[in-house]
C-alpha cells in the first residue's frame, strides 16, 4: 500500500512502487481526465500539479510522490487561478478534439500560479504540450486572457 | 476522397421525400453490399407495394424518432449519424436541426447513433470523413428539423383545439399568439411522436436564419476544458481486464515461440498470455501490469521474406519503395486528358521536367488507440471502438466474433483526434484483438496500444511520387502539362470494390481538375502497391499532390520568367470564382509580394502562394517565411477558403487553422521511415510534430460564393506545403522536391 493525497483527499493505493502516477490516477483512482499520450514526457497530455508545479505524471513513479499534493484536472476549478484558466479556455473555444486540453489547462494553471503576469517568453517556455489539432494560437490567447 | 461526393442530398432537394426513388439510392445501395455493410432493408421506391419489414423501412435521415428525443427539461438528445472528433460536427448539426426545429442549439446533447439504416445519410452510406458530414447531410438535417417542428405544431393544435395555422413556435415552445397560451416541446413530444410525419414541410428562407451561418458556441467546450469529455480510452466496465500488445516487428509475421511465458504469467496481476494474429497479448488486472508483461515477452517470430517490396521484407525500406516508384517506366492509365499534348510538346519553345516525392506519414493523434469488447449472456457483443464508420466496424466485428451483425452493438465515443486514423485498416485496428481476448478470457477486455505500438502499427499516408513535364510557349506561358502519379491510394486499397474505376482517385486528386487554363493536359496513373498498411490522412491525396503540382507551377513560372502570383491570375482567366479567391488571399495578406524583402524585425523573408480545390471547396494560400539556422521559419499563413456557404464561421476558421498546422507539420518535420522492414520512429521524440514554437500566425478569410457547399475539415491543409516550399525557393534559390524540409539544410541565396 502506498499513501498519497490527490485533490485534497488521502488514498491508499495498491500498485507496484514504479507504477507511473499517470496510471494510478487513471486506472486505480478512476480520474480519467488526466490523459495518456506518449508515456515519455514528450506530449504533456498527462500534466498534473505536484505541489503546485506543472508536472508530467507519466514520469513520476508512485514511490516518489510521497507527501506532495497532487492536483488533477478534476479539481482544477476549485482553485481560483484554475477556474480563470478554464473560463478562458471555454470563452476562447480552445479545444478541438480536446484530448490534449486537460494537460494544456494544467500547464497554463501551473504557469499562472507561479507567474501571474507571464511574458510571451514565459508562455513559450511553459506551454510546450503537443496538440495535433493545432490549437496552439488559441492556447496562447487563452493564457493571456486568463492572466489579464 | 473527392469521388465520394454524395449525390443523395441533391436527389433530396429535387424530390419530395415520399417520391424519393430507389434509383437515386441504387449506386450507394450496391456499394453498401460490396462493402459488406448491412444497411438493413433497401428504401422503398414509389410505385412499389411494401410488405412486411420493408413497409416500415426508414429512409435515411427522415424518421424523427431515430434522431430526436425530447427530454422533460426542454433539452433534446440528438442521435447523430456522425462521429465527433474535434471538427465540431455536433455543434453544426445542432445548429442545422435547431434552426428548422426552432430550438436553441445550446440545448442539444449530441451522441453518436448506433448502427442503423436511419443514419445512412452520406450517399446512402454512413461514414464520417472526406469532409462530407455537413455538406452531405445539410438538406436532410434541415428537413428533419422542419418535419419535427411541424409535428409539434400539429400535436399542439389538437391539444389546444385550435387551427394549426394560428400557432407558431419560439425556441422549444408552441405559441398561440392571440391567447398567449403556449406548450413546451417536451410536453408535446408523446403526442407528436404518434403522428405520421409530413414530407412536404417547407424549409425556412435562409434570410431568416437565426443560428445557421452564425458563430454559435461549441457544445463541447466545457467538458473538454475540464477533463470530463469521455474518449474510448476513458471507458471502464465492471470486471474488465486490460490487455497490452507486442506486435510482430515485421508486418505479416506470426509468433512462433515465447521463451519466457511462464515467467510472464507469474508477474503480479497477470491473467493470461495469448497468441493473436501478428501479435502476442498480455492480459492483466491493470494496463500498466499488462504493459510491463508485454514488453518483457521474449517472442520469436516467423521470418519475413528475405527482400523485395511485395511484402514488408527483411530489407524493405521507404528508400527502396521510393526507388521502386521512381523506376517505373510504364505510361499508366489516363486519368485526365485534354487537347493535343504530344503536339504541344513538339512545338514547345521550352520544356521543363521535375520529379517530386512525399513520405509515409503517421496520424499521430494524441489518443492512443483502444477498444473494449464485452460478450453478453445471450452471446451478443458490445464493442466500444473509435471509428468513422459504425456499420463497417459492426460487419467486421461480427465476422471476428462469429456473430451476425445485428448481434453486435457498436458504441462510438468521441475521438481524441481524427485525421483519418479511424477507418477500418485491417491490422492497424485494435478492436479485433479485444474481441478475441474477450472471447478467450470470458471477461470484458480493453486493449490499449502503447504509443510505441501505435507508431509501429498505425496505417500511414502512402509515400507518393509524381513526374511532371511542361511545355512553354514563346511568351513563357505553359501550353501543355504531362503528369504521372505513381503509387497506391487508400481508396483503391480499402474501397476498391466499391469504386471500380481503374484510376485511384485518392492518388490523383489534387493533380486533376485544376482550374488553370493550360490547354493541353494529360495525367497518367501508374499503380505500384505498397506492402505496408496505408491510410486516409487529413486531405488524403491532396496532402501531397497539391504540394507537387503547385510547386511545379512555380517552376513553370520561373522558367517563363513570370511572377508566380501573376501567372496564376493569368491562368485563372476563365474562372471568376478562383480569381476572386486568389485576390482575397492577397488582400488578406496586405498584398502579394514577389521576391525577397526585409521584415520589420530585420529578417529576410519571402512569400509563396498556392491554390487547391479539395473536397468541393476552393482555397488560396500565402505563406511568409524566413530562414533560421538552416530551417524554414514560417511567420504567417493567410488562407482564403470558399466552401460555397458555411454553417458556423467560427468552427470553419478553427478547422482551417488546425488543418494548416498539420500541413505545416508535414512540410517541416514528418516522415515515417522504414529500414530493414521496420519503422524507425516509435514515439514523439523521434517522430517530431509541430509544436507551439513552430506555429505561425494563421489568418483565415471565408469567401461564400454561393457555390454548392464544400468540405471544411480538410481543405485548409493542401495549400500550405506548396506555399511554404515556394517561399523557401525564393529565399534559397533551391527547389525542394522531397518532403519534409527537415531533410534539407537550407541556406540563403
Amino acid at each position: 500500500m502506498v499513501n498519497l493525497t490527490v485533490n485534497g483527499r488521502p488514498h491508499a493505493v495498491e500498485a507496484e512502487p514504479d507504477t507511473p502516477l499517470l496510471f494510478v490516477l487513471r486506472d486505480t483512482l478512476g480520474l480519467s481526465g488526466t490523459k495518456y499520450g506518449c508515456g515519455i514526457g514528450q506530449c504533456g497530455a498527462c500534466t498534473i500539479l505536484l505541489d503546485g508545479q506543472a508536472t508530467r505524471s507519466c514520469q513520476i513513479p508512485l514511490e516518489s510522490v510521497g507527501s506532495q499534493s497532487v492536483i488533477t484536472i478534476e479539481a482544477i476549478e476549485q482553485d481560483p487561478v484554475g477556474a480563470r484558466v478554464v473560463a478562458a479556455w471555454v470563452g476562447i473555444e480552445v479545444p478541438q478534439c480536446g484530448y490534449c486540453q486537460s494537460g494544456q489547462v494544467m500547464a497554463a494553471t501551473g504557469l499562472l500560479m507561479g507567474t501571474p503576469k507571464p511574458t510571451e517568453d514565459d508562455i513559450a517556455s511553459a506551454m510546450t504540450n503537443l496538440c495535433r489539432c493545432g490549437t496552439y494560437n488559441a492556447v496562447a490567447a487563452a493564457v493571456r486572457q486568463a492572466a489579464a | 476522397m473527392n469521388d465520394l461526393t454524395p449525390s443523395w442530398p441533391t436527389a433530396c432537394r429535387r424530390e419530395p421525400i415520399r417520391n424519393l426513388s430507389r434509383r437515386s439510392f441504387l449506386g450507394a445501395a450496391t456499394g453498401a453490399l460490396v462493402l459488406g455493410v448491412n444497411l438493413g432493408p433497401a428504401p422503398v421506391g414509389a410505385g412499389e407495394r411494401p410488405e412486411g419489414a420493408a413497409a416500415i423501412a426508414p429512409k435515411p435521415g427522415t424518421r424523427v424518432a431515430a434522431f430526436l428525443e425530447m427530454r422533460p427539461d426542454g433539452t433534446v438528445r440528438l442521435l447523430s449519424p456522425f462521429v465527433e472528433g474535434g471538427q465540431g460536427i455536433n455543434t453544426g448539426l445542432a445548429q442545422t436541426i435547431g434552426e428548422e426545429f426552432d430550438l436553441d442549439p445550446a440545448r442539444f446533447a449530441v451522441e453518436c447513433a448506433p448502427p442503423g439504416p436511419d443514419y445512412a445519410v452520406v450517399n446512402g452510406l454512413r461514414m464520417t470523413g472526406g469532409s462530407f458530414s455537413t455538406r452531405s447531410s445539410y438538406e436532410a438535417m434541415r428537413r428533419l428539423g422542419a418535419t419535427a417542428r411541424e409535428m409539434m405544431l400539429r400535436a399542439a393544435a389538437a391539444k389546444l383545439g385550435l387551427p394549426q395555422d394560428q400557432l407558431t413556435t419560439d425556441d422549444g415552445r408552441v405559441i398561440h399568439g392571440a391567447s398567449g397560451r403556449s406548450l413546451g416541446y417536451a410536453e408535446l413530444a408523446p403526442a407528436a411522436a404518434a403522428l405520421q410525419p409530413r414530407d412536404d414541410v417547407p424549409l425556412k428562407d435562409p434570410k431568416s436564419f437565426r443560428w445557421i451561418g452564425k458563430p454559435v458556441a461549441r457544445l463541447d467546450m466545457r467538458d473538454k476544458s475540464t477533463g470530463r469529455a469521455v474518449y474510448t480510452i476513458d471507458i471502464r466496465l465492471d470486471g474488465m481486464l486490460h490487455a497490452a500488445i507486442q506486435h510482430a516487428p515485421h508486418l505479416g509475421t506470426e509468433p512462433e515461440a515465447i521463451a519466457n511465458e511462464v515467467d510472464i504469467r507469474a508477474m503480479p496481476g497477470i491473467d493470461s498470455v495469448h497468441r493473436l494474429p501478428g501479435a502476442v497479448a498480455v492480459v492483466a488486472d491493470s494496463w500498466w501490469r499488462a504493459r510491463k508483461g508485454a514488453e518483457a515477452l521474449q517472442v520469436t517470430w516467423t521470418s519475413p521474406a528475405a527482400d523485395g517490396i511485395a511484402t514488408v521484407s527483411k530489407t524493405f525500406s521507404s528508400a527502396a519503395m521510393l526507388g521502386a516508384l521512381k523506376s517505373t517506366t510504364e505510361s499508366g492509365i489516363a486519368a485526365e486528358q485534354e487537347g493535343d499534348v504530344a503536339g504541344a510538346f513538339a512545338k514547345a519553345a521550352k520544356v521543363i521536367e521535375a520529379e517530386y516525392d512525399a513520405p509515409y506519414l503517421a496520424h499521430a493523434q494524441l489518443e492512443p488507440p483502444s477498444a473494449i469488447a464485452r460478450f453478453e449472456a445471450d452471446g451478443s457483443l458490445d464493442l466500444w471502438v473509435p471509428n468513422q464508420m459504425p456499420e463497417l466496424f459492426q460487419q467486421v466485428a461480427a465476422g471476428t466474433a462469429g456473430l451476425q451483425p445485428a448481434q453486435v452493438r457498436i458504441h462510438s465515443p468521441m475521438l481524441g483526434g481524427f485525421f483519418g486514423r479511424h477507418f477500418y485498416y485491417g491490422p492497424a485496428n485494435p478492436f479485433p484483438q479485444a474481441i478475441l481476448l474477450a472471447k478467450a478470457t470470458g471477461r470484458p477486455v480493453r486493449v490499449l496500444w502503447s504509443r510505441e505500438e501505435e507508431f509501429g502499427m498505425d496505417a500511414v499516408r502512402p509515400l507518393s511520387f509524381a513526374r511532371f513535364r511542361a511545355a512553354l510557349g514563346t511568351d513563357g506561358m505553359p501550353v501543355a502539362l504531362h503528369t504521372t502519379a505513381v503509387g497506391e491510394g487508400p481508396i483503391g486499397r480499402w474501397f476498391g470494390a466499391l469504386f471500380k474505376s481503374p484510376v485511384d482517385s485518392s492518388l490523383v486528386e489534387g493533380l486533376d481538375k485544376k482550374p488553370y487554363a493550360i490547354p493541353n493536359r494529360r495525367l497518367d496513373y501508374v499503380k505500384v502497391p505498397h506492402p505496408v498498411t496505408i491510410a486516409f490522412w487529413r486531405s488524403v491525396g491532396h496532402s501531397m499532390n497539391d504540394y507537387f503540382y503547385e510547386s511545379f507551377l512555380d517552376e513553370i513560372a520561373a522558367a517563363g520568367s513570370k511572377d508566380p502570383f501573376a501567372l496564376r491570375m493569368a491562368l485563372l482567366k476563365d474562372s471568376p470564382r478562383h480569381r476572386t479567391l486568389l485576390q482575397a488571399v492577397a488582400d488578406l495578406a496586405g498584398g502579394w509580394k514577389g521576391g525577397t524583402f526585409q521584415a520589420e524585425d530585420g529578417t529576410r523573408r519571402a512569400r509563396g502562394v498556392s491554390m487547391a480545390s479539395p473536397f468541393g471547396s476552393e482555397t488560396a494560400t500565402i505563406a511568409e517565411v524566413s530562414l533560421k539556422d538552416g530551417e524554414a521559419k514560417v511567420h504567417d499563413l493567410w488562407i482564403a477558403i470558399d466552401p460555397g456557404s458555411v454553417v458556423n464561421p467560427a468552427i470553419v476558421k478553427r478547422q482551417v487553422e488546425g488543418a494548416a498546422a498539420l500541413g505545416l507539420s508535414s512540410t517541416l518535420l514528418e516522415q515515417v521511415v522504414y529500414e530493414d522492414g521496420q519503422r524507425q520512429a516509435r514515439n514523439f521524440n523521434t517522430y517530431p510534430i509541430l509544436d507551439r514554437q513552430r506555429m505561425p500566425r494563421v489568418h483565415v478569410a471565408i469567401v461564400e460564393s454561393g457555390a454548392p457547399m464544400g468540405g471544411i475539415g480538410e481543405p485548409g491543409l493542401p495549400g500550405v506545403p506548396p506555399a511554404v516550399v515556394n517561399a523557401v525557393a525564393v529565399l534559397t534559390g533551391q527547389r525542394i522536391r522531397s518532403l519534409p524540409l527537415a531533410k534539407s539544410r537550407l541556406s540563403g541565396a
